[in-house]
């Protein structure tokens, strides 16, 4: 009897051990969606809005799976610089300015791209932020 | 009156009788304070905005009374997004909804137009409702500009106007009319700084209500008041 309760325990707490332990990229995703909603929040959901949605012709929807996962690596810069020209998204053109948000560092660019790409039905997962550094040097 | 009863079903009865007394007394008095009380309430009416005051005016048989005058939306002209030259007579007989917001302002703007939009949506088919913006971007927004916004946005005229005007003008009656606080600032992210508030205006060129365009529960509210005030003139 004495061995079944030690026992019990002994595996109990292996499982609390690997439980706790969540593998930390998952770790990283979770850090960078609750950061990113509350950039998202506070920079982007005035125009896009509060799922996504876009506003008329004037502000294009977040829900294009297919044109995020294409233009991936330039969504960096339009966030950073802003957006001039013209983009077809779900097969509609906006031609509106996007305004720069300059005053975001790379680790905020990187949590709000995140929290997008994994938001609004899209599901693209994690997005490192020196993949956004990167990126962000190649902007044209 | 209990002849034929044994002693306990007499007691019983009786006790019965006075208890159904007392409980129809009882739904009476209540039926009677609810009927009281609801004859009591009035219907909701929306308050008066701006300044009052009192005038003594003499009625048809020649007697004395004293009126309460409310502040008016003064008579104005401006082009809207035709370029056509608009007056306070497109709001004769409509009640309205007017803002002041410029088309590229990134930050309270698309966020009251959005709400703005479920309200133009919800009265669409009402033509005694009417909504007008004007632009506080004398320097940008000319009326093709703000066409090109309308039309994206999705809003149409005669519905809803966006009214193009001198700074001036503009400021003068954001400020003294509507109540609405507008100004350029070069330390804003735009360029300029305003209140985001929904004001609403009734028949007679009063304002009854102000809103804020950016919180959901308030335009909310707006879409509730707007009834209330169309049937103030339906008696």
């Amino acid at each position: 009897m004495r061995k079944i309760i030690i026992n019990c325990i002994f595996i109990f707490s292996v499982v609390a051990i690997i439980i706790s332990c969540q593998n930390q990229p998952e770790i990283d995703l979770q850090n960078y969606l609750s950061n990113g909603k509350s950039i998202y929040q506070s920079k982007c959901q005035n125009c896009h809005g509060e799922n996504g949605e876009g506003l008329g012709e004037l502000a294009p929807p977040l829900t294009d799976s297919v044109y995020l996962k294409n233009n991936k690596n330039r969504l960096a810069c339009f966030i950073k610089n802003g957006l001039d020209e013209k983009i077809i998204v779900h097969g509609k053109t906006y031609a509106e300015k996007m305004p720069a948000f300059n005053e975001l560092p790379p680790i905020d660019v990187a949590q709000v791209m995140v929290f997008i790409t994994n938001s609004f039905g899209n599901k693209q997962g994690f997005y490192h932020y020196n993949q956004v550094i990167k990126d962000l040097e190649n902007c044209k | 009156m209990y002849a034929g009863f044994s002693k306990t079903e007499v007691v019983y009865l009786h006790f019965k009788i006075t208890h159904m007394n007392k409980i129809n007394y009882l739904i009476t008095l209540s039926l009677l304070s609810v009927v009281l009380i609801a004859s009591c309430t009035q219907e909701k009416r929306l308050p008066f905005y701006g300044e009052r005051h009192a005038e003594v005016k003499k009625d048809a048989s020649g007697k004395e009374q004293i009126d309460t005058v409310y502040q008016t939306i003064p008579n104005w002209s401006f082009l809207n997004q035709d370029s056509i030259v608009t007056t306070n007579a497109i709001t004769d007989g409509k009640v309205y909804v007017a803002d002041f917001f410029f088309t590229s302002c990134t930050t309270i703007c698309p966020t009251m137009h959005r709400n703005l939009m479920t309200l133009y949506n919800e009265f669409k088919t009402n033509p005694d409702v009417m909504f007008l913006s004007h632009t506080i971007d004398f320097k940008y927004d000319r009326p093709y500009i703000l066409k090109k916004y309308a039309q994206k946005l999705g809003a149409e005229s005669p519905k809803w106007e966006f009214l193009y005007g001198t700074k001036d003008s503009v400021y003068t009656l954001a400020e003294k009319s509507y109540l609405v606080a507008v100004g350029e600032d070069s330390t804003a992210k735009d360029g300029y700084i305003h209140q985001g508030y929904l004001v609403l205006v009734d028949k007679d060129r009063r304002i009854r209500g102000a809103y804020d365009g950016t919180k959901p529960e308030q335009v909310e509210q707006l879409k509730k008041d707007i009834p209330i005030l169309l049937a103030e003139y339906k008696k």
